[in-house]
């Protein structure tokens, strides 16, 4: 008898509007913050915070992103990988040329440098429509590639070529670099998942989302009724780009530690943030998360069945590996094009007019 | 009603006030390639009034509404709009100038509510910016209830309170008909297009929805521009009407004298051989 | 003339010849967006699964011997012949039948391949595109790049993930009686790769073929009446779904022919699938929906990658190849948005 709407009145437009509009739902919101929070740094260790927690945060913002773009603006962009590169070079960049600033700022910094350049390959999306404007993308994606593997600038000169973070702490407490204990690598990234999910949430609850949206369903009909076209695509372009920026420098500061950019920012993670958002559902940050922590997973699980369990070999794991994501990609655009979140949402519906389904 | 009024003053049934001219489109020619859709088509719209465009399939009616609402741009001729020429615009610089429409293809916003959809037409009116809105406080969440409360009653004047959070993609086709009426009114237009209003619709559909119109223009003093084919429902709800055959002008007056003029009815009949 | 202008003609003419190749991959991707207005992605992908396929027939590899291996424990990967040998005539055999034998061992695997592509495309439509009929054309080309990872994990999984050479008996090496002639004429050898000559060859008679099929056949002209307008071809009695079952098995062979092709040149391998992404610039130039366009298109990304690594890469740190074909697509898309050939784009509402 929890799960129920009924006598939980909306008596203002505001609270009408909530984000959660059914109270069990706003208590297991704030329980899952609160173990997020409160619980987890506690116990996490090294293993699950580099092959689970960490990745799965990180992502999660790039899925974020790449879902304000393509979910709720309805741009398809195959560059995500791309624009990752430029969030980890900005950063790591900025941590070298000014030490003493805040790694915080850096992050944040490295997110509006990858949202300029969001914005410039963006301007073609006023012409190029549809997958013309995601083959358009692919230009942003290997020429980024090449631009950083090719100018040394941009890797400091450094002999290998790639480019390793230095320590930088927080608090006193490392967060970048080799000493950075499991706690803190994955506070740092909790808490900008945190602020950044609630931001999305609000940009796409308002007129701003509208806009997106309205451009996402029939553009043509959006600019009659008052959406300018090109303001709307480009500040999708712009949020989605600092989002999928900042997820880029965390990757490379928090996550990899040292990067060698066609190996850590190729076409393939394009792919991958893209499938997670097919997977978790276009146009929903729930499934950004949902399909984040989906591909995180998976790979992990089979490794452990068909290699750890079953002794198979690595490579033939990661072929059905491949056949699965490919599978279920295929599958979910077919029975459910809106992922898990609207699975997700289908069982919350069942479950609230159960035991009566009528 | 006697066809010999001046037109500084038309009184109708109900005694309107007629104002002056909000729109007038002088000698407009719109060519697709070789194809010309409109030829040196003039006529005005009156403040306050239920003005229509009628004739045959492939007249060029809607193409003149896609003129007025700066969809495409005609090859020759000016739009003057609240007495002055209006500059070559982009449609959504039209719209914010108070002119909203609905479509004859209905284009809602399928993967939206039709609270959303609603909201859609309110975008031109909201201000708040994106790192205000970013944040959801004060002003932002401000500016949204303000907004709501508006659409709110629009969904109360339409009657569709019961559909307010249902996507749009379910809805029968007569509902959505509405609901993009609604979101036209969301803008509080000055000048509303309506193309083919009640296509597709059922007597009682229809009847609603000439109510709905009247309504409009009697409480809110929208001026109406309006595509029918139903001959019924322009001669019924029109103050003027404009005849449009082959991309030219072969009628305009009230509804009475449109109904006798030899050109109309040679279009509408066919010419008569015997 | 001085030997560097004679240096850029040549760089030309190999970038003209890979031109050849990225059309045939395009060739592929035209067929399948006109007749149903998808996407296909896995173009590539079908090239690469084309040429193992082929390689696993002639080598006589066991399928999914791996997963055998891995699941029973037990150490299979060849059956005793590979069909190459199968048909191959023993050590006395005459001129002719050495010669027969030698044909029929390619020719066969050949065919059977392009059976196999045909399966394929009757299960692609059957098991994905006939549960996706009237979805927008973004969530097509989405579902097309899922098909590509299935088949990749799929045609890995099948017959492993090795690079593997490819040996159907196509000339290699430069070709010495261009390079001999051309020295006569202007004392500078042109090298032209044999392989390509025999490239260009089959693309233009496939491109022949193909445009001949389609004007005159009773299939081709189903096929534009679909193309043109699904809901009328249907009325007029067409069946839908053999007309695309028929358009993915025709890609499915074009993609043979890139697969045998490219697999010829530069080995069976992953990155093949790669360097067919370079077909969509190819086609964003083009337009999707011309098969000239194709052609036309692979050759100017062709001859352009080439002249721009030549004279603009040494000052820029090189591998340009890398992105011009996609960073010249779209520009020029800015410009042109519906490619060289394309149809204009009315806008309606």
């Amino acid at each position: 008898m929890l799960y129920r709407e009924a006598g939980d009145f909306k008596t203002s437009y505001a609270s009408d509007s909530q984000t959660f509009p059914i109270r069990f739902d706003r208590w297991r919101y704030w329980a899952v913050v609160a173990v997020a929070f409160g619980v987890i740094p506690f116990v996490i260790d090294d293993y699950w915070a580099n092959a689970v927690a960490v990745p799965f945060l990180i992502y999660a913002i790039a899925a974020i992103g790449l879902n304000i773009l393509t979910g709720y603006c309805g741009q398809v962009s195959l560059g995500t990988g791309g624009f990752m590169a430029v969030g980890a070079y900005a950063c790591y960049k900025l941590m070298t040329a000014f030490p003493e600033v805040s790694v915080l700022i850096h992050v944040l910094l490295a997110g509006g440098v990858t949202a300029l350049v969001g914005v410039l390959f963006g301007l073609p999306s006023l012409r190029i429509k549809g997958f013309y404007l995601a083959v358009a993308t692919l230009a942003a994606q290997f020429f980024l590639v090449w631009l950083f593997n090719k100018v040394p600038w941009f890797y400091n000169y450094s002999a290998s070529g790639q480019i390793t973070v230095p320590e930088r702490t927080i608090l006193g407490v490392a967060v970048t670099g080799a000493n950075t204990p499991a706690w803190a690598k994955y506070l740092f990234c909790l808490v900008l998942l945190f602020v950044l999910a609630w931001v999305a949430r609000n940009l796409t609850r308002g007129s701003v989302g509208r806009k997106w949206m309205a451009i996402r369903d029939m553009d043509i009909a959006a600019e009659i009724i008052g959406v300018n076209p090109l303001t709307t695509k480009l500040s999708a372009f712009a949020v989605s780009s600092f989002y999928i920026g900042i997820a880029g420098a965390l990757f490379f500061a928090v996550y990899l530690g040292a990067v060698e950019v066609g190996e850590a920012f190729g076409i393939q993670k394009s792919f991958v943030v893209l499938f997670m958002i097919i997977i978790g559902g276009l146009g929903s940050i729930f499934g950004s998360f949902a399909g984040a922590a989906f591909l995180v997973l998976l790979p992990v699980l089979l490794k452990n069945v068909l290699v750890g369990q079953l002794g198979w070999a690595t490579d033939l794991a990661a072929h059905v590996e491949l056949m699965i994501v490919g599978g279920l990609i295929v599958a979910f655009l077919i029975y459910e094009p809106h992922g898990i979140a609207q699975l997700w949402k289908l069982a919350k519906e069942k479950l609230r007019l159960w035991p009566f389904p009528h | 009603m006697n066809a010999e009024t001046p037109v500084e003053a038309i009184p109708t049934a109900d005694d309107r006030k007629i104002g002056p001219v909000l729109m007038e489109m002088k000698h407009i020619t719109l060519r697709f390639g070789g194809v010309k859709a409109i030829t040196d088509i003039s006529f005005d719209i009156r403040e306050g009034e239920i003005r229509s465009i009628i004739g045959p399939n492939g007249a060029g009616k809607s193409s003149m509404l896609n003129v007025i609402s700066g969809f495409y741009v005609p090859q020759e001729g000016e739009v003057w709009f609240r007495g002055a020429r209006r500059p070559q615009m982009k449609p959504y610089q039209v719209a914010r100038q108070g002119i909203a429409r609905t479509f004859q293809n209905i284009a809602l916003f399928d993967g939206m509510s039709v609270l959303d959809n609603i909201m859609t037409g309110r975008l031109t009116l909201m201000k708040t910016g994106l790192a205000a809105q970013s944040l959801w406080w004060g002003k932002a969440q401000r500016e949204e209830t303000e907004h709501r409360e508006k659409v709110e009653k629009i969904i109360d004047f339409l009657e569709i309170q019961a559909i307010r959070k249902t996507p749009v993609g379910r809805l029968p086709y007569g509902l959505k008909k509405r609901v993009e009426l609604a979101r036209a009114l969301a803008a509080e237009p000055m000048l509303l297009l309506l193309d083919e209003p009640m296509a597709g619709m059922n007597v009682e559909e229809k009847e609603d929805m000439c109510r709905f119109i009247l309504d409009v223009n009697d409480e809110f003093g929208t001026t109406i521009c309006l595509i029918e084919h139903d001959m019924g429902v322009v001669m019924d709800l029109s103050d003027r009407v404009v005849v449009m055959d082959y991309g030219k002008k072969i009628g305009d007056g009230t509804p009475d004298e449109v109904r006798g003029n030899q050109a109309v009815i040679d279009a509408y009949l066919g010419v008569a051989h015997d | 003339m001085p030997d560097t202008v004679f240096f850029a003609l040549e760089v030309m003419l190999n970038g003209l010849m890979a031109g050849v190749m990225y059309a045939l991959v395009a060739l592929g991707f035209v067929l399948i967006y006109k007749a149903s207005g998808i996407f296909n992605y896995a173009q590539g992908v079908m090239a690469l699964f084309a040429a193992l396929t082929l390689v696993g027939l002639l080598d006589g590899q066991v399928p999914f011997s791996h997963l055998i291996n891995a699941i029973f424990g037990t150490d299979v990967h060849h059956f005793p012949s590979g069909l190459r040998d199968l048909f191959a005539a023993g050590e006395g055999a005459s001129g002719f039948t050495a010669m027969l034998g030698r044909i029929l061992g390619i020719l066969i695997p050949v065919l059977l391949t392009a059976a196999v592509m045909v399966v394929l495309a009757w299960a692609v439509q059957k098991l994905v595109f006939r549960h996706l009929v009237g979805q927008a054309p973004i969530i097509l080309f989405m579902a097309t790049i899922g098909l590509a990872y299935f088949l990749e994990g799929f045609g890995d999984l099948m017959w492993g993930s090795d690079i593997k050479a490819l040996d159907v008996g196509l000339p290699k090496g430069i070709n010495e009686t261009l390079e001999r002639v051309t020295n006569e004429a202007f004392g500078y050898g042109f090298f032209i790769d044999n392989l390509d000559i025999v490239a260009a060859i089959v693309a233009a008679i496939l491109v022949v073929t193909l445009t001949l099929y389609s004007q005159y056949s009773r299939q081709g002209r189903a096929l534009r009446a679909v193309a043109d307008d699904h809901q009328a071809a249907l009325s007029v009695g067409i069946s839908l779904n053999y007309i695309w079952v028929l358009v993915w098995s025709i890609a499915g062979i074009v993609a043979l022919v890139a697969g045998i092709m490219w697999g010829s040149k530069s080995g069976v391998q992953f990155s093949l699938s790669l360097i067919a992404l370079k077909a969509l610039p190819v086609l964003m130039l083009g337009g999707f929906t011309s098969i000239p366009g194709a052609i036309v298109g692979g050759l100017i990304i062709g001859m352009g990658e080439k002249l721009f690594e030549f004279f603009i890469g040494p000052l820029v740190g090189g591998a340009t190849e890398n992105w011009f074909a996609y960073v010249l697509a779209l520009v020029f898309l800015v410009f042109r948005p519906q490619g060289l050939f394309g149809e204009r784009i009315i806008e309606r509402v």
